[in-house]
């Protein structure tokens, strides 16, 4: 697939390589344990916006990871399930966050020159590179490839 | 990071493999999070009791359960005796009212397994979310790793402790080594306030405590906030309401309330000499916010549970179930399950309040709750509940209505099968 890069985002990488995939996108920070159900991949906490959706195999752009410490415990079992997602995007950076990062082995990156929360929408086509820390949306939803 | 030669041959396998593969584990963390260092903890709290679809995902031995869900490690080598002094929070399961639970028979047999592994590991089976109130009390400034939001928030705002909130396999790997990164709340300058909550309204009750929390860590967020403006003398039960409310609708892991935590006696000395803090005000109206956030969920009155004991219930609150109860029975069609700590379990049937409610129908459990163990009596469509916490997280979980009120509310929902509370 050759997309024109639409926009190029610049951060610290934290690892796990490179992939592509689709945005899902909010502007709500996210509750692991009790706000993620690691078996099916989806957002079950009843006052946030993207509950119902699924995070499996997305590209998850969102501002912090909050609530309680069963962050990583989540990720770590949707890991083994097959229903984590393909990549993960913030801006802020805690302890629930940082070892979902490790524990996922998916490309992570954070402290990026724009708000992703902002500059990237729900059903772009982006790469997210892990290791160099760019993020690169290669297509707006309904543009035409 | 930079390791002490120690540390370095700690990872290097110096100390065999599982040792490395924990200090393999902190380093990846330390370096996402940014820490330059690690600490020495020797008081860890973490979760590594598994159930039976746990152990299945993960597959092999108990040791590589272990390995791949705590240490994040594909495994292949034996687990050795936790070098920390370490604790098991809260559990999936009750061992004496695993019927009343609905737990099947192989699934309550992998959890006593998996907790006679941790047991013979030294990791000390407290089952609560609430260690500190059952003798894991820790001193002021010391160095934890501690899981669990709302035990974190309460060690490091009441007792001047230093904790991150840990997961899983940080704390597990904290366990092994001895080691946590040196990183966030254990920084002295990360602990003074950013934010100002003025309050302008009662808070006195425990209702009042957990509304106040869960306003707080919405405007809160990740930094700490302090408080000012409370008028009455709060308690154990109160705080803990408090953080765990702040630490559920926020991220809250630290605050202060000046005259009553442990590092501010004045707000200069909670706020120190950072910039002007973002100053909020909690009124009547920010209160009444709160109250119809937490009670979004419900709107049916037919009351199938009623859930005491989030965080774990004190003994005064058993106590003060029993008297609420009296001698009235609770309703038929209706359960009232209270949950504590295993040895507060063991003191409230010393002292008969065990006796006293079960003879009005109510269940006393300990090591578990609803939203962890994921249970609830057959059909439950709506709770009750005196714990911001609980009535944040369960409707979420168990895809039930979930009403927030005061113990005597939630007494009353129990007795007589209906939702009766407001807020006024």
């Amino acid at each position: 697939m050759s997309s024109d890069v639409v926009t190029v985002l610049r951060g610290r990488g934290l690892g796990g390589g490179a992939c592509e995939g689709e945005a899902l996108v909010t502007t709500q920070a996210i509750a692991g344990w009790g706000g993620l159900d690691a078996r099916t991949g989806t957002v079950i906490e009843s006052r946030h916006e993207l509950c119902g959706q699924s995070i499996a195999g997305k590209i998850l752009i969102f501002p912090a990871a909050k609530g309680s410490s069963g962050w990583s415990g989540v990720i770590h079992l949707a890991r083994l399930e097959g229903t984590a997602p393909a990549a993960m995007v913030f801006n802020v950076m805690n302890t629930k966050i940082a070892l979902s990062v490790v524990v996922s082995h998916v490309p992570c990156v954070t402290g990026l020159d724009a708000d992703p929360t902002e500059a990237i929408s729900t059903g772009d086509r982006v790469r997210v590179d892990g290791d160099k820390g760019v993020i690169e949306v290669l297509a707006r939803k309904g543009a035409s490839a | 990071m930079n390791l002490t030669d120690d540390e370095q041959r700690m990872l290097d396998g110096g100390d065999g493999p599982a040792v490395a593969a924990a200090m393999d584990l902190l380093v990846r963390y330390g370096d996402v999070l940014g820490a330059e260092r690690l600490v020495d903890t020797d008081n860890v709290c973490g979760a590594n009791i598994f159930n039976a679809a746990q152990r299945r995902l993960a597959g092999g031995t108990a040791d590589d359960v272990f390995a791949q869900i705590s240490l994040d490690s594909p495994g292949g080598f034996e687990i050795p005796r936790m070098r920390a002094h370490s604790c098991q929070l809260i559990a999936p399961m009750d061992t004496v009212e695993w019927k009343t639970q609905g737990t099947p028979e192989p699934v309550h047999d992998a959890i006593v397994d998996s907790e006679s592994y941790s047991g013979r590991h030294g990791i000390n089976l407290m089952n609560t979310c609430t260690p500190y109130q059952v003798g894991n009390v820790p001193a002021r400034g010391e160095h934890c790793a501690w899981m669990e939001s709302s035990a974190v928030i309460y060690i490091n705002s009441i007792l001047g402790a230093m904790t991150n909130v840990e997961g899983r396999e940080s704390a597990a790997a904290a366990m092994i080594t001895g080691k946590i990164p040196y990183w966030g709340y254990h920084l002295p300058e990360n602990r003074r306030a950013t934010v100002h909550v003025e309050v302008d309204v009662d808070v006195e009750t425990n209702r009042d405590w957990g509304l106040l929390g869960y306003a707080v860590g919405k405007v809160a967020g990740e930094t700490v906030p302090v408080i000012t403006g409370i008028r009455s003398q709060p308690n154990l039960v109160k705080l803990k309401h408090f953080g765990a409310a702040a630490a559920t609708s926020g991220g809250v892991e630290m605050y202060h309330i000046p005259g009553v935590t442990a590092e501010a006696q004045t707000l200069e000395q909670a706020l120190g000499d950072g910039e002007k803090p973002l100053s909020v005000r909690y009124g009547k109206d920010e209160k009444a916010a709160a109250y119809a956030r937490l009670n979004v969920t419900a709107d049916d009155s037919d009351v199938d549970l009623v859930m005491i004991g989030c965080p774990h219930a004190s003994l005064d609150q058993i106590r003060d179930v029993c008297d609420l109860l009296g001698d009235r029975k609770v309703a038929p069609g209706t359960a009232l399950w209270v949950f504590t700590p295993r040895a507060i379990r063991l003191m409230a049937e010393s002292s008969g309040y065990g006796d006293r409610l079960r003879a009005a129908g109510g269940v006393l459990m300990s090591d578990t709750c609803p939203a962890i163990g994921r249970f609830v009596p057959d059909g439950t469509r709506v709770i009750v509940t005196d714990s911001a916490k609980q009535a944040h997280y369960l409707p979420a979980i168990m895809k039930v209505q979930g009403w927030f009120g005061d113990t005597a509310e939630c007494v009353d929902a129990a007795v007589t099968g209906r939702w009766r509370g407001a807020l006024s």
